[in-house]
């Protein structure tokens, strides 16, 4: 075992809606620091998992520590504290509709109650703009913008608190090749520039191969292996071959 | 598999239940979300208010032309101000404007929050600190329950001058005498049960619009049905509401 600190535990996790079972006994930990990529196949799970860690979703038993904090004993106030630490990309973007990007950007800043100037929070858009190269978008409403260009807004959006954790739920999805491969370069340098953990959800071999330092196959329900990309790719197991052939 | 079936209508009556006793619980608690409520009653009345003048200017005209050749034949022609003035404030202005509302609001609201829904921008609220059922649903209920009294005033006011106008094609009648028949002949159990019932139909369009949207399924196709269910279920509550507003006036003013 390493000696890094988990900055989320997940320990036993079950989730059961009806009488489909989706995650099942699903353990996993984030170290701090380091890109953990969780692998699966559609409906596997994966967007019901990051929700629970963000208590979105309540799991039927289990325990998820975040930051140290027991997120399914928290009340509201408590809870909305550790929140403000993690930032999540949401698979649709989650972009504001009504509201144009400066808006959708000053939003999250406003909500938590920060104490911060006009000046402070134009300067706060500016650097995250800057980071996703969208600084001239401020006054565009998020239907003016491309597939690609929402996903920088939206990650710029959960910049903008300077999170410790970062939760991507399926970043390239619906992208091209292309803008997909440019997503997954940020992803990168976000990591270096803020110092974040990041743990992505995917399905997605290429945001494995490259982003990835350590990587979590979901199957069953079950976390079923981890590894590095090498490590997994080197297994004969018949499941895990699945995936990287 | 065999299962005994849900029944479907009691099942939607005891969620739609559950989400307006939520609606009270979270409406008085603090944090008030009073800029967005206002932002709201702006929006929901500016939206609505040329489509109710003018189908309220219409509804005016035509009500006092049709009536008429009923009233010259009874010799009573003189006292169309007083039938239509009645007429309108007790029940065609309130719920007239009621259903256009809930066509107008009732959708719009539907369909918002339908989409925020099936985007996850509902969720997004929620991690970033806001609690999208007082930010959505509360505000949004609150403005269509002050806005639509707002907006019957302003159309009975309408209604009142198209028939005004609609009086004056066959004879010359002044507008202060016309004034002075209608409001002579209201009394404030006219008046006041009507403006009362139309909180009610605020209420009833707002939440059912939000409880629809809120409870989108995935899809675009969700979206649309919550908006039109929307519409369908607002409208057919102003009804009842209407039948129970009667009811409960005769019982206190003994109106019969
Ligand atoms: N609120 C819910 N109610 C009932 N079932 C749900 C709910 N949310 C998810 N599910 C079910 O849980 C399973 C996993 O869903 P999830 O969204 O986590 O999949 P996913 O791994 O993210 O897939 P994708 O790659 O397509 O996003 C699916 O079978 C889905 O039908
Ligand atoms: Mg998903």
């Amino acid at each position: 075992m390493k000696t890094r600190d988990a900055v989320i535990e997940v320990e036993n996790l079950c989730v059961v809606f009806g009488d489909h079972v989706v995650l099942d006994q699903f353990s996993l930990n984030l170290y701090a620091g380091e890109n953990l990529v969780v692998l699966g196949k559609s409906g596997s799970g994966k967007s019901v998992l990051i929700k629970c860690i963000i208590g979105l979703l309540r799991p039927d038993a289990g325990r998820i520590r975040v930051l140290g904090q027991n997120i399914l004993d928290l009340d509201v106030h408590a809870l909305d504290q550790v929140r403000a630490q993690v930032g999540f990309l949401f698979q649709s973007n989650a972009l504001y509709d009504s509201m144009t990007v400066r808006e959708n950007l000053e939003f999250p800043l406003r909500r938590h109650w920060l104490q911060v100037t006009q000046k402070e929070v134009d300067q706060m858009v500016y650097e995250v703009l800057e980071s996703v190269g969208l600084e001239d978008t401020t006054h565009m409403m998020p239907a003016e913008l491309s597939g690609g260009m929402r996903k920088r807004i939206a990650l710029a959006r959960t910049l903008i608190l300077k999170p410790a954790i970062i939760l991507y739920d399926e970043p390239t999805t619906g992208l091209d090749t292309i803008t997909a491969l440019e997503i997954i370069e940020l992803i990168k340098q976000v990591q270096l520039r803020y110092r974040t953990s990041a743990l992505v959800i995917s399905h997605d071999m290429k945001l494995a191969q490259t982003a990835a330092e350590r990587i979590a196959v979901l199957i069953d329900g079950k976390c079923y292996a981890t590894g590095t990309y090498a490590e997994l790719k080197a297994s004969t197991d018949p499941n895990l071959r699945a995936y990287f052939d | 598999m065999l299962r005994p079936k849900k029944n479907l209508l009691l099942s939607e009556i005891g969620d739609f239940t559950r989400f307006v006793v939520r609606f009270f619980r979270e409406a008085v608690r603090p944090r008030y979300e009073m800029q967005e409520l206002i932002h709201q009653c702006f929006v929901i009345g500016y939206k609505s208010f040329s489509l109710v003048g003018l189908t309220a200017f219409i509804m005016g005209l035509v009500l006092t032309m049709q009536l008429r050749p009923s009233m010259v034949h009874y010799g009573v022609e003189a006292e169309i101000p007083a039938m239509v003035g009645i007429a309108i404030i007790r029940e065609i202005g309130p719920v007239i404007t009621a259903l256009i509302f809930a066509g107008k609001i009732g959708s719009s609201i539907g369909a918002e929050l339908g989409s925020m829904r099936v985007t996850e921008q509902i969720d997004a609220m929620e991690v970033s600190g806001t609690n999208p059922f007082k930010y959505l649903v509360v505000t949004r209920t609150l403005a269509a329950t002050f806005m639509l009294p707002v907006l019957v005033v302003l159309a009975d006011g309408i209604a009142l001058y198209g028939s005004f106008l609609g009086v004056n094609i066959y004879e010359v009648l002044n507008f202060r005498l016309f004034y002075t028949q209608v409001i002579d002949n209201l009394a404030y159990y006219d008046v006041l049960p009507a403006f009362a019932k139309t909180f009610f139909f605020g209420f009833a369009v707002g939440i059912v619009g939000c409880y629809k949207g809120y409870y989108s399924t995935k899809g675009t196709e969700g979206v649309g049905r919550s908006a039109n269910s929307a519409v369908v279920m607002s409208s057919v509550l102003i009804f009842i509401l209407d039948l129970l507003a009667v009811q409960i006036t005769e019982l206190i003013w003994h109106t019969r």
